[in-house]
């Protein structure tokens, strides 16, 4: 970008005042727009940590969920089937809210438990507590992922809002800021040339005059060395008409 | 002289089923398949003992559930073998052992059209060993009442239904509650049927299935509280063929908690030991661990004797309890979960 990127305008005192109002009003704007980013980055950051924490969390309790399978297969044997097909409902369901930070709308995502154990007498025969703990396990590890999905939900729209925002930021920093700033110094700078040219008109007048008006006393001069008083010639005007009296 | 006649008809497969008993996995084997770091290195093992190349064709990488799907496969070959050159009274003797994966596929199959499902994606997901012939026919049967008129009837397990479950029942009765009143049913009719072999046959079948049923029914009995489980529901499920039977299932039918449970299995010598090796603490056995370890040494003492089917059913009893403890020993190397991996049932 070189130097003489400013906007198309006509350097006059109105556009002066005009930029002059778009130059506050970038800067304010730049201001709110950074704490603007400054708040969705702590956010950001509280949420980058929250999803560290739970995905190490997670790794343990799938861990333990995938173990409790089979444990449960080695006390049970194959009850996969079983299960499957008793299944005829989600038994955990997700509600999603909306949580405002800084403007930005976040899902949130809640489970909750909807109806009672389909299969509640699993393993009635053997295996019914390695199954109880199954379900518990496994029950546990879903709960963590809705509350992962939640957060990783938010990670990528606060992701994007931050860029954007912070895109913006800069474009307001480095490129609408300068921008006026120039036109800015360039209305100034005409203006000066403006007023320069104006003093130069004037102090020329002024010397045309004074040349005239030494003219004018040089032939005043003359004709008073002539003889001729000019300053004692009636003047027409000055001539008394009293008849005009009321 | 009883060895000879039993000898006609069944000492081949009574020596070949003690020859398939000397390939189970003995603690020695165990104690290099713990040993494993990978799956490929378990197959490598397996391969010293008596499975061989059971798993040569399986690409790699191998997957717990193929090695689980594979060693069901060998075991139901051998099975089917023994059962195919079994002539009566051994014959009976080995469809009653089928008639309890064919209880666990009638109730996948039941469900199945509770739900809807078609039933010809169920069929390839039943034990094979309780495959039987009308389950082919089973997708006529579009709702329970057609089931059980138009097939269930025509199956071994009709005395089973019959005697015990109404065609109204298959609507409304919670599946995990057939499933038990048919066990019950069978149970008892195994029992009846061994008793009635007689000889060696029934002092160790039976012997065997008593405990079955006393073990079904402490279990049963555990697992339902805290659940909507009546307490006369609950008593309807226990097999009445055990050494519980009478005083001591009338009691468990009154038990509130784990201990009063306790209390009952105190007037059993048998019990009591189990139930004071039990722990519920981390690092202890389980009661069910416990109730293994004992089914596995019935199971072993049945080949102490000669002349008697129940080498059949232990050998099959023993050979699962193995499956289960190579697919566990699988799950701890492939899950590199192995601070439980000794928690398997050694059998020899």
């Amino acid at each position: 970008m070189s130097g003489k990127d400013r906007l198309a305008i006509f350097p006059s005192r109105g556009a002066q005042m005009l930029i002059k109002g778009r130059l506050a009003g970038a800067q304010k704007g730049h201001g709110l727009l950074k704490k603007k980013a400054d708040a969705l980055q702590v956010r950001f950051r509280m949420i980058l940590s929250k999803i560290i924490e739970t995905k190490t969390l997670m790794g343990d309790v799938m861990k333990e969920a995938a173990f409790s399978l089979a444990e449960a297969k080695f006390t049970t044997g194959d009850f996969n089937q079983v299960v499957l097909q008793n299944v005829t409902k989600a038994q955990i369901k997700i509600r999603s809210k909306k949580d405002n930070v800084a403007g930005v709308t976040l899902p949130i995502f809640e489970s909750y438990t909807d109806g009672t154990d389909t299969y509640e007498l699993a393993g009635l025969a053997r295996g019914g507590q390695q199954l109880t703990k199954l379900k518990k396990n496994f029950q546990s590890a879903v709960k963590l992922l809705v509350e992962l999905a939640s957060l990783q939900t938010s990670f990528v729209t606060l992701d994007e809002v931050i860029k954007i925002t912070n895109r913006r930021v800069n474009a307001i920093e480095h490129v609408i800021i300068p921008r006026l700033e120039r036109t800015l110094a360039y209305i100034i700078s005409e203006l000066d040339e403006l007023e320069r040219e104006e003093f130069y008109r004037l102090k020329k007048i002024q010397d045309k005059k004074k040349i005239i008006k030494e003219k004018a006393e040089a032939r005043k001069q003359a004709a008073l060395l002539a003889g001729q008083d000019l300053a004692d010639a009636a003047n027409l005007l000055d001539e008394g008409d009293e008849d005009l009296l009321f | 002289m009883k060895g000879c006649i039993f000898n006609i008809d069944a000492g081949y497969l009574e020596g070949l089923c003690r020859g398939f008993k000397c390939g189970i996995l003995k603690q020695a084997d165990y104690l290099n398949l713990v040993q494993c770091e990978t799956l490929e290195d378990l197959k490598l093992h397996l391969q010293g003992t008596d499975y061989g190349t059971f798993l040569a064709n399986e690409p790699s990488p191998l997957s717990v559930s193929t090695i689980d799907d594979k060693l069901r496969e060998k075991l139901v070959i051998e099975f089917q073998h023994l059962r195919n050159h079994s002539v009566e009274p051994l014959s009976t003797f080995l469809d009653f052992i089928t008639y309890s994966y064919m209880i666990d596929n009638i109730i996948l199959l039941i469900t199945g059209t509770l739900h809807q499902r078609p039933i010809s994606e169920l069929i390839p997901k039943c034990h094979p060993l309780g495959s039987f012939e009308q389950m082919e026919a089973i997708h006529v049967a579009a709702t329970p009442a057609e089931l059980y008129n138009a097939v269930l009837v025509d199956t071994p397990l009709a005395p089973f239904f019959v005697d015990c479950i109404s065609e109204q029942d298959l609507d409304e009765m919670n599946i995990e509650i057939i499933r038990n009143t048919l066990y019950k049913a069978y149970l008892e009719a195994f029992y009846d049927f061994c008793k009635q072999i007689g000889g060696t046959t029934a002092d160790v079948m039976c012997e065997i299935l008593a405990f079955e049923a006393d073990r079904r029914a402490i279990i049963i009995t555990i697992n339902s509280f805290g659940t909507e489980l009546s307490k006369d529901d609950r008593a309807k499920l226990y097999p009445r063929c055990g050494k519980l039977n009478p005083d001591g299932l009338a009691a468990l039918a009154r038990a509130d908690d784990y201990e009063q449970v306790k209390a009952v299995a105190e007037y059993y010598a048998e019990y009591q030991a189990l139930f004071e090796g039990a722990g519920t603490s981390v690092g202890d056995k389980t009661l069910e661990d416990k109730f293994f370890e004992h089914e596995v040494s019935l199971n072993v003492h049945a080949f102490l004797q000669q002349f008697h089917f129940g080498v059949f059913y232990s050998y099959l009893k023993l050979k699962e309890q193995e499956c289960r403890n190579i697919v566990w020993i699988s799950e701890c190397v492939a899950q590199k979960h192995r601070a439980k991996i000794d928690n398997y049932i050694p059998i020899f």
